[in-house]
């Protein structure tokens, strides 16, 4: 086999981990778009949101530093502790059930029965006061974020493979926080399935999903069902904001990832756990390979950035529900 | 009638104190008036019919009993003691089911997820428990299925049981939708119109399980439904409504001898 094959498949395992990586932002909007039909635009903003705060957590940092100084004319900053990865996760995902129980009792609850336009444009506004208050808590700067995952390339991979090419073949290059990143969403993603398929609470999220007005006949409480669906999303949020933000630093731009999630889901279906995932790999091995194979030789290289919405467009035409999606069948 | 008398029905069953009263209800959506003061009593283990034209307010009453509306004025009952403007899933805690007139069942669930979902006022364990899935949780699941299991069994459905209800022809997925309600053992059963686009047979199916329903398990059964024949042939006691007020009130044969209600449904000359 030729090396050129060889660095291929390279570009192959590559893309799969960049769409494991797409797939967990994908995942927190299906969650919500099926218990609520709220497309939520704060997605991104949440998983920055959720990285900020586990940074700023773990190091200790004053919240509302900026504030508190302005204020008093004092000059705190940190803490000057730091608190164990560990306990930083718990205080970040408690910070996130939190966020969750706030927003269904100062936007969902008064917005019940509106147009899903309506709930969107909600979303939206939630997203910039998310943004500006995560800047306000924790300040604009990029953090570095390490809660342990090692990083850079896999040396064991890269060498126990090395002898399948030849000379110019020095083995798979795959960044071990994508191989981490990997195993983690398959556990995320199992977890939820078995957590909805099997659990008293599981059923009752799916029920809303189908049918709000069955579900409240049958004793569900909506309002605690949107509280738990806005958890178990934050939950997924801090867990895609660990992974890029271990990856590119916490940084604001952070929450543009969102913009790369709606491919996804346009591919998946909006109301499809295994379509968020599907979909997230299509997208990530379709852009390398496309780029590898089309782009850089033909086109002038830089396809990846418009290839997933290109590929949107066309399912778009062709497949408007998605490879998982329900259909949509208008009855007359 | 006295409310606290019992009564004993032609085929020999005895009926009980009130289990929900209706006092004086009105209901009014902006100007229009749905239900316009209207008073009756639901008696444990009866089957009671609420019938009358179309518009005539029927599913606006059976709204109002399981909390989607809350009237403007009057007052509701529940076992003798008032009941507060609950919320809907508050008043099916407290025991009261229902089904609905254009079947609301979880069509991408099956047919044992649906009525499993029934049971869910019947699940004391939390989230948590359920989550780390401990001997508690597990042990409650199982006694919930085997409920649902007997009601499967009693609505003849077994054949169904892991099919998506979507996919069930139409009286099938109302009989899922009794057993979801069955499943929450409730002390008050709404049906609204059970037997709403039915042939003969899957009609007369339906009937004998309300009957079976309320002989086996004492169900309380509060029913709207357009077939007379049908109405005559299962109901203990009807109410008949038109244009948001009560016209009749009473046993089958009384109401069918009462003139109010022959002239809402034939018709009367204007002269």
């Amino acid at each position: 086999m030729s090396a050129g094959f060889y660095f291929g498949v390279e570009v192959f395992l590559n893309g799969l981990m960049s769409g494991v990586m797409y797939s967990l932002v994908a995942l927190g909007f299906v969650l919500i778009f099926k218990a609520s039909g709220v497309f939520n635009y704060a997605q991104g903003v949440m998983a920055l949101f959720a990285a900020l705060t586990l940074v700023g957590v773990q190091s200790g940092q004053v919240p509302f530093a900026h504030l508190i100084n302005a204020v008093f004319g004092t000059n705190v900053q940190h803490f000057g502790w730091e608190v164990p990865t560990f306990f930083a996760l718990l205080i970040a995902l408690a910070v996130m059930v939190l966020f969750a129980v706030l927003v269904e009792k100062f936007v969902l609850k008064h917005l019940v029965n509106q147009e899903p336009i309506i709930l969107f444009m909600a979303t939206i506004g939630l997203a910039y006061f998310m943004e500006g208050f995560g800047d306000l808590m924790w300040g604009a700067e990029i953090k570095k974020l390490d809660v342990g995952i090692p990083q850079g390339g896999n040396l064991w991979i890269e060498e126990s493979t090395a002898f399948l090419g030849g000379d110019g073949f020095y083995g798979f290059y795959l960044d071990t926080l994508d191989i981490y990143a990997t195993v983690i969403a398959a556990i995320l993603v199992t977890s939820l399935v078995l957590f909805s398929k099997y659990t008293k609470t599981g059923r009752a999220l799916r029920a809303v999903a189908d049918d709000h007005q069955a579900a409240l006949s049958v004793g569900i409480s909506l309002r605690a069902i949107w509280v738990i669906v806005w958890a178990i999303a934050g939950f997924v949020a801090l867990v895609a904001g660990i992974m890029w933000g271990s990856k590119s630093g916490v940084q604001f731009s952070l929450s543009l990832i969102a913009l790369k999630a709606l491919p996804v889901l346009i591919l998946g279906g909006f109301t499809s756990i295994p379509g968020a995932i599907v979909g997230g790999l299509i997208i990530g091995v379709g852009e390398k390979m496309f780029e590898f194979l089309i782009g850089a030789p033909f086109l002038g290289g830089a396809t990846e950035n418009w290839f997933a919405y290109m590929l949107a467009l066309m399912f778009l035409v062709f497949r408007p529900q998605g490879l998982f999606g329900e259909k949509i069948i208008e009855r007359v | 009638m006295n409310t606290m008398e019992t009564y004993t029905t032609p085929d020999g069953r005895t009926i009980g104190g009130p289990v929900m009263e209706m006092k004086n209800i009105t209901l009014r959506f902006g100007g229009v008036v749905a239900i316009k003061d209207i008073s009756f009593d639901i008696r444990e283990g009866e089957i009671r019919a609420i019938i009358g034209p179309n518009g005539a307010g029927k599913s606006s009453m059976l709204n109002v009993m399981n909390g989607f509306y809350h009237p403007q004025e009057g007052e509701v009952f529940f076992h003798g003691k008032k009941r507060g403007p609950l919320r809907p899933y508050q008043i099916a805690e407290q025991g009261v089911a229902r089904t609905f007139q254009n079947i609301a069942l979880f069509k991408g669930m099956s047919t044992l997820d649906n009525i499993m979902c029934g049971r869910l006022t019947h699940s004391k364990t939390r989230f948590l428990s359920h989550l780390l899935w401990k001997g508690k949780a597990e042990a409650e699941e199982s006694a919930n299925r085997e409920k649902v299991e007997k009601i499967i069994d009693f609505l003849e459905i077994q054949t169904i049981r892991k099919t998506p209800v979507g996919r069930l022809p139409y009286g099938l997925q109302k009989r899922v939708e009794l057993g979801r309600a069955l499943a929450a053992e409730p002390s008050l059963l709404l049906l609204d119109e059970p037997m709403a686009g039915m042939n003969v047979e899957e009609k007369e199916d339906m009937s004998r399980f309300i009957l079976d329903v309320n002989d086996e398990f004492g169900t309380t059964i509060a029913l709207i439904e357009h077939d007379m024949g049908v109405v005559m042939d299962i109901a203990d006691r009807v109410v008949v409504m038109d244009y948001g007020k009560k016209i009749g009130d009473g046993t089958p044969a009384e109401v069918l001898a009462n003139q109010d209600v022959i002239d809402a449904y034939l018709g009367v000359a204007h002269d």
